[in-house]
């Protein structure tokens, strides 16, 4: 087990001149022995090369990459001591479901009597032990995923397991049920684990701490938590949640900010920007509620009702925002009012958020 | 699973040429064969009915024909196995060697498939040239050391060209055929080997065999199929002997039909022939599409 | 042109894949099919295409029977899970191909082109092969084939399922619209309840080659007609707890007892199976009007805007999924307190047929 930390790490396919050649932007991380990490991006958000340069099989173009103290930039991926699972299932045809497993502890000589410990111990966390004595080949593509996730984590002592896109092809009703199997795994296993995703449910379901990644660049660092209260780049706000984060465009002086022809006020000052400064508002869908009586009027222009709550589509001016619909509130017509949480708005300049003191 | 599938069967009118055509290609020119082999003649176009006679000659090893074919056979036999156990283990080394991305890669494939563009019967000639041991490259080295080869004389020394020669000719071919089954595994199976420790035989053993055993399958059968049916190029290179040596089936079958016009054995021979090759290919085809079923299974 | 479905079948050997199906579908109507995997969904649509041929029944299109007729005598376009495209044809001639089928005059096609490019904004893209465009933008090309060929009957299976979510969000909310212009009848199968409900239209749930139940969507959200139409339509899993009633007290678990209230204090004595979504309980206890039980946190599932916690309930012998708004994270083993609100639980029969919900009297 050890730490992994990511020295400017840099990466472009071809000869980088400027800042948009880099596939991956220099980045400087420290991931901590144990922690559970996610990857979380749109594709061609960097994500890939941030793995694959993990995994040795790309070399970065900048930067240094250590395990613990040791620096493992070119090391070669078997000399590097990882795990890692891949999108699809890898699974050795002709071997049982329980060969499997061993493959890795056997290449690296360990005693019979604790390979066969260590597999049943894995299989049992994956419910394989069924399948223990059967031929790997006959399976499903879920079973076979479970197989290659089970050879990923059989090994005690890696650096660090690599997941990439580890459930592509898991069928969704039983995507949740694995989720939940790898976190708990996760939390029994005690390594270091780094999963790559575009799937926000994966990633902040499993992982302490999620990198969201968007072009070649880290944008936020944080616990789930973190990115869903305060996210620090729009594009967090965007990509985060279902709806993602609405924004509004206005100019704000001291705690007030104009949209629309309308003021706000705010629950912060931003004494570090000047007067008359154009700003974006970041609330919410679920912080933003559709009220009877006060708040900024409104167009509704679509009530959608998810059963578990209702969001209503609605203009502000020429904004469009999305907003909850509160229980039991009946809409009439298209005039409405809608109220923000004042503890949940965030402000935004060249889409990074600026902190605010509070009044 | 019953097929529901609605069927629009006016696409069969577009078949009509073709079973016209093979019509004419091969079952009319098989149902003479078919005719000759149970009719004797004595010339003048006159034919009568002979039964079985002619397929009786070919089973008893009594009859001169008998004993003939059946040397041919057992020769021909051991030739396609010689072939495909050189063959098939070479043929996955080379493939093995062969680069997987770059620029080489075109070229070695050019040099590997070269063999495979030379006419029969210009390979028949090239190593028929190449192992004489007076002018021939390789037959002239060998006496210049001493050591006792002469294809046209000695009957080993016959076999070690022709299979030699086969072997230079078709096992590009099967390296060919395992080449694109490995291209097809993907790379994570590589990266996942790698990283699970397993070393160079590992991976072969538990990857890449598995991975490639339906296109040898499929390499055998093409592989059998042209040893069993071999003929021009040891007609070209020792014409079938020294004495018997070299003949095999078809070197045996031109010999009885067009050399002796015995029509009769020649066309039972034939048909015997062809039922052999039927039925190998039937065998591989019923194991494939077993095994194919086990799969999905 | 009216659809009717009527009494379909569907076997193959002993195997029953569709089982007495009967829908009406009418024009301009949106109709999801709502099942898991394998519950015959893609079946059901190849067998109103016109792919496959019923073992029974009918199919009526405007009054005519034409359940052996060929796929290429109806009007009916269809869009799959995979992006299927050209390779070797450009943007256009992709999206044109049905109409050059169909003979039409060269002004015709570019018109209805160039329409349907513009509603699925792939205008910039239309020289371009398929291979250099995003999942998203290859999917919309595929829309847009639909969508040309005026047909009258498109049927759409999982179109959305392999792109991202992002994507999937703006494509839902598009897609309705985009059609609904057409007249066309809209059948959209998926496999997530969230879906359903934002298409709206009627949803017809499938489990195993049967509907189980046909209605406006959100009434079938909310009044399941029996507990596989419930579990088709819960996303996390419903909750279920058997219960059985003698008197005033409900007896589930290893021996335990509950007051019967609210909804189950009049229902006769006898077994009965509870079903309950995420949101009917609720991490955090001392709230009143709900029934508190003590549990353990198994996992939370954090879907972005919302947190799925399972909590391993003792009393109940199960694992139940509570809804947490927000972005919360509970450690696995964590002691919680959930409470039910019972005013929002389904109450079915042992056999699985519903008996009282929420707004409805009792019937049994």
């Amino acid at each position: 087990m050890a730490k992994i930390t990511l020295d400017g790490i840099g990466h472009a396919y071809g000869p980088a001149r400027t800042d948009t050649d880099y596939a991956l932007k220099p980045i400087h991380h420290v991931w901590e022995a144990g922690k559970a990490y996610a990857l979380l991006g749109p594709s061609g958000c960097g994500k890939t090369t941030l793995l694959n340069i993990i995994s040795g099989l790309v070399i970065p173009s900048a930067g240094r990459l250590l395990f613990d103290e040791r620096d493992v930039t070119r090391l070669s991926t078997e000399k590097r001591n990882i795990a890692q699972v891949f999108q699809f299932p890898v699974i050795y045809d002709t071997m049982t479901v329980a060969e499997n497993l061993a493959f890795p502890l056997k290449n690296r000589r360990m005693p019979r009597s604790l390979i066969e410990a260590r597999v049943c111990e894995i299989a049992a966390m994956l419910d394989l032990t069924g399948d223990l004595n059967r031929r790997a080949r006959g399976l499903t593509a879920d079973a076979k995923q479970k197989i290659s996730l089970g050879r990923g984590l059989v090994r005690s002592d890696v650096s660090a397991v690599l997941f990439d896109e580890p459930l592509t092809v898991i069928d969704p009703a039983l995507k949740w049920e694995l989720r939940s199997k790898l976190k708990a795994v996760h939390r029994a296993l005690d390594l270091l684990m780094i999963y790559v995703t575009h799937d926000q449910t994966e990633a902040l379901t499993f992982a302490d701490k999620v990198v969201v990644m968007n072009d070649g660049r880290a944008v936020q660092i944080g616990t789930p938590a973190d990115l869903f209260e305060r996210p620090e780049h729009t594009f967090v706000g965007y990509f985060i949640g279902s709806p993602g984060m609405n924004f509004l465009s206005g100019r704000l002086t001291g705690r007030t900010m104009s949209t629309e022809g309308h003021a706000l006020d705010l629950d912060h000052a931003y004494p570090s920007l000047p007067q008359d400064r154009a700003v974006k508002l970041g609330i919410r869908p679920d912080y933003a509620t559709l009220t009877a009586a006060n708040g900024l009027p409104v167009k509704v222009r679509r009530i959608d009702d998810l059963g578990r709550k209702r969001l209503a589509h609605v203009d502000l001016g020429s904004q469009p925002l999305v907003v909850t619909v509160p229980n039991g509130m009946s809409v009439e017509g298209s005039d409405a009012r809608v109220s923000f949480d004042p503890r949940r708005t965030h402000i935004y300049v060249d889409e990074q958020r600026v902190e605010g003191i509070a009044a | 699973m019953t097929d529901t599938r609605i069927w629009d069967n006016r696409a069969w009118f577009f078949v009509v040429p073709v079973l016209v055509f093979v019509l004419f290609s091969s079952l009319v020119p098989m149902m003479t064969v078919l005719n000759y082999s149970v009719q004797d003649s004595m010339g003048q176009n006159n034919f009568f009915w002979n039964g079985t006679g002619w397929f009786q000659n070919l089973l008893d090893t009594s009859t001169e024909i008998g004993k003939r074919f059946q040397g041919a056979l057992v020769r021909n036999l051991a030739f396609s196995f010689l072939v495909l156990a050189i063959e098939i283990p070479l043929g996955i080394a080379v493939s093995l060697c062969i680069p997987k991305r770059g620029w080489t890669v075109g070229a070695v494939l050019v040099i590997i498939a070269l063999p495979l563009l030379i006419p029969y019967n210009v390979v028949g000639v090239i190593w028929q040239l190449f192992t004489r041991t007076d002018i021939g490259l390789f037959g002239a080295a060998l006496t210049g050391l001493h050591i006792p080869f002469d294809p046209r004389q000695d009957a080993s020394s016959a076999w070690v060209t022709i299979v030699l020669m086969d072997v230079w000719h078709w096992t590009s071919m099967v390296a060919l055929l395992c080449y694109a089954g490995l291209k097809a595994i993907p790379d994570a199976y590589y990266q996942a080997a790698r990283i699970d420790g397993a070393g160079r035989w590992a991976v072969f053993a538990n990857i890449e065999f598995p991975k490639l055993r339906k296109v040898l399958v499929i390499a055998m059968l093409l592989r059998f199929m042209g040893s069993f049916m071999i003929y021009t190029e040891p007609f070209v290179v020792t014409g079938g002997g020294p004495g018997e040596a070299t003949s095999f089936l078809s070197i045996d079958l031109v010999k009885t039909a067009l050399g002796q016009v015995d029509l009769g054995n020649g066309a039972a021979m034939s048909l015997v022939y062809n039922l052999i090759t039927l039925t190998v290919c039937w065998v591989f085809f019923t194991y494939t599409t077993h095994v194919d079923a086990r799969e999905q299974a | 042109m009216s659809f009717v479905l009527d009494q379909i079948s569907l076997r193959a050997g002993d195997q029953t894949v569709i089982a007495d199906v009967s829908l009406t579908l009418e024009p301009g109507t949106m109709n999801v099919l709502l099942g898991p995997t394998l519950s015959g969904k893609t079946t059901l649509m190849r067998l109103m295409a016109g792919l496959d041929r019923p073992s029974s029944g009918h199919l009526v299109a405007d009054g005519v029977d034409v359940t052996g007729a060929s796929v290429r005598k109806r009007s009916v376009a269809m869009v799959y899970q995979q992006f299927v495209n050209y390779p070797t044809l450009s943007v256009y001639e992709n999206i044109a191909s049905p109409l050059r089928v169909q003979g039409l005059p060269r002004a015709e096609i570019e018109a209805r082109v160039e329409r349907a490019a513009k509603l699925l904004r792939l205008e910039p893209m239309l020289k371009r092969n398929p291979a250099q465009l995003s999942g998203g933008q290859q999917q919309r090309t595929a829309l847009a084939r639909a969508l040309v060929k005026q047909a009258k009957l498109v049927l759409l299976d999982e179109p959305l399922a392999n792109l991202d979510y992002k994507l999937r969000e703006e494509l839902r909310e598009e897609l309705p619209r985009i059609f609904a212009e057409t007249g066309a009848i809209l059948v959209y199968a998926t496999t997530e309840p969230t879906e359903a409900l934002l298409l709206r239209g009627t949803t017809a749930t499938l489990w195993q080659g049967r509907v189980t139940q046909v209605g406006p969507t959100a009434q079938v959200y909310r009044q399941p007609d029996n507990l596989d139409a419930a579990r088709v339509f819960s996303d996390p899993p419903l909750n279920e707890l058997a219960v059985t009633k003698a008197g005033p007290m409900l007896a589930f678990g290893q021996g335990r007892r509950l007051p019967a209230e609210g909804l189950l204090s009049g229902m006769p004595d006898g077994a009965y199976r509870l079903g309950f979504r995420s949101d009917a309980v609720r991490i955090g206890g001392g709230r009143p009007g709900l029934l508190h039980f003590p549990g353990t946190v198994a996992v939370s599932d954090i879907n972005g805007s919302e947190s799925f916690v399972h909590v391993a309930v003792e009393a109940a012998g199960t694992t139940w999924v509570c809804l947490a708004d927000g972005v919360q994270t509970y450690e696995p083993g964590e002691a919680v307190e959930v409470g039910l609100a019972l005013d929002e639980v389904f109450v079915f029969t042992a056999g699985g047929q519903r008996v009282a919900v929420q707004g409805l009297a009792a019937t049994a």
